[in-house]
């Protein structure tokens, strides 16, 4: 069993989009899994990154759909697009 | 086996409603991809396509005939026309039994089909425009062709996305060289700026922001393109006895299947379709001097079919012109081979290979002369154009210079 580090609470959910995508076994999908090994080619990028933009209400750009290669870097840019978002709603201070 | 003779050319895109106004400005390196006239609501990631701006149904057809005629089939019907027209010929009773019209469309009539779903599906209303299938099914502009002309023979449209009328242009071409038939209206069109379309599009992450740049070392996907392009084919003896002005010559067509992966490119599918299109021409690959490519824009495309052209033409890769006119009519999709067959026929005809335009730097991957940003005026005896499909679907025809 692939060893589970750091897996946060948004890396869990991350995780599961990305299993459900894929229709494989959460169980089989780490923090530190490529997708490589997990068989993800771009086109599988493509419909995991529209879950993703539909679960957490973010947008991808496409350069970003294009770099990604693994479920870590996957964890690193939702994260980076809730914290820019969330930033980007604030109100503004005077 | 018979010569197959182009005798006429009909030409419908966003840089003209006819093949010489067409061909002037593609020949001259202009870009006919701009701002989209539409640019989405919320926008669409890309802002340029290559719409045919100036194309006017009500300068071709009465308000009667566009009950029945989406877009597609109006630019295929237009085409015909002009394609027809050049060549003279009259489709009597036993030539309208010995002609074939065979055209591509990807997706045929989008506008009327999303017309329909608008109805369903965003007003309730169960009753959708009685005529929706007979002006979204992809065969209308081969159906209104036969129709205009009176052409009884052997008529069907072929869809295999980017290389649908590479397909039906390589069959026509077959049948007129067996002797099935004496001629063959052939091409295709699509008619691509539907927003359900574009949206999907837009999914697939392939269309560039801006305008394409193929074989750019900064390229960022293909741009979106309409039109149609219609070539009449003809048996070579019935066009010299007739006196008839030849275009071209179409000498080979070479089709194969990747068998690899649903949207992604390979190296030996595209270099299967170009040998086994030069094998069926009977000629060498050192005879070909310009290579139209499917040249995309996108990373994929324009990297494999690079290596492709590679492994088929060897050291004379080096000699070899390759350029994309993608860059300036754009992805025409089911129009794309039949609009660039043309492009092709009138460069061996003129002797010049039209420029891929927009290109800023060279990708070391893409290691071709793809005659950037400038035409190149030369002398040149053969000729092939390219197309590679979603699904791994290729096809390839060769050219001659009317001799």
């Amino acid at each position: 069993m692939p060893e589970q580090l750091e897996t946060d609470d948004l890396g869990a959910h991350v995780i599961r989009v990305i299993a459900r995508s894929q229709r494989i076994p959460v169980e089989s999908v780490s923090l530190d899994s490529t997708f490589e090994e997990l068989k993800i080619d771009s086109l599988d990028g493509i419909n995991i990154v529209f879950e993703l933009e539909k679960e957490f209400q973010i947008e991808v750009p496409d350069e970003g759909v294009q770099n990604l290669k693994s479920v870590r870097e996957t964890v690193a840019g939702v994260r980076q697009l809730i914290e820019q978002k969330s930033q980007t709603v604030r109100p503004g201070v005077a | 086996m018979n010569r197959v003779a182009v005798t006429g050319l009909g030409l419908v895109c966003a840089l003209g409603n006819s093949t010489n106004e067409s061909w002037e400005r593609i020949s001259r390196g202009e870009c006919g991809i701009r701002p989209l006239r539409d640019p989405g609501n919320p926008p669409y990631k890309f802002r340029f396509g290559a719409e045919a701006q100036t194309f006017q149904p009500l300068d071709y057809f009465t308000e009667k005939d566009l009950l029945l005629l989406e877009r597609f089939a109006q630019m295929a019907t237009v085409a015909a026309r002009e394609a027809i027209a050049q060549s003279g010929l009259r489709f009597d009773s036993e030539l309208a039994d010995a002609s074939a019209v065979i055209t591509g469309s990807s997706v045929g009539g989008q506008f009327s089909e999303e017309e329909g779903y608008i109805r369903l599906y965003r007003e309730n209303n169960p009753r959708v425009a009685p005529l929706t299938i007979p002006r979204t099914m992809s065969n209308a502009g081969a159906s209104r062709i036969s129709l205009e002309f009176g052409i009884h023979g052997p008529a069907y449209t072929v869809s295999t996305a980017c290389s649908s009328s590479n397909h039906a242009l390589g069959q026509a071409f077959w049948m007129v060289r067996s002797g099935q038939v004496t001629a063959a209206v052939s091409g295709g069109s699509e008619a691509v700026f539907a927003e359900g379309l574009l949206r999907a599009w837009e999914a697939m992450r392939v269309v560039s922001p801006d305008v394409c740049r193929p074989f750019s070392a900064d390229r960022r996907g293909l741009s979106l393109g309409e039109g149609a392009g219609i070539l009449v084919l003809e048996n070579w003896d019935h066009a010299r006895a007739r006196g008839a002005e030849i275009l071209g010559e179409i000498v080979g067509f070479g089709m194969s299947s990747d068998a690899h992966h649903i949207t992604q490119p390979c190296v030996e599918g595209p270099a299967k379709a170009m040998e086994w299109a030069l094998k069926d021409a009977n000629i060498k690959p050192e005879q070909v001097g310009y290579v139209n490519a499917h040249g995309t824009g996108t990373q994929a495309n324009d990297v494999t079919e690079t290596r492709a052209i590679h492994s088929v033409f060897g050291a004379h890769t080096d000699r070899l012109l390759v350029s994309s006119s993608k860059s300036m009519h754009g992805h025409t999709l089911g129009g794309a081979g039949a609009i660039e067959a043309i492009i092709t026929i009138l460069a061996l005809k003129h002797g010049i290979v039209p420029p891929t335009a927009n290109f800023t730097a060279p990708d070391p991957a893409c290691d071709l002369d793809i005659v950037p940003n400038e035409p190149r005026k030369t002398s040149i005896e053969a000729a092939i154009s390219n197309t590679f499909a979603f699904g791994g679907l290729n096809a390839t025809l060769v050219f001659k210079r009317a001799l």
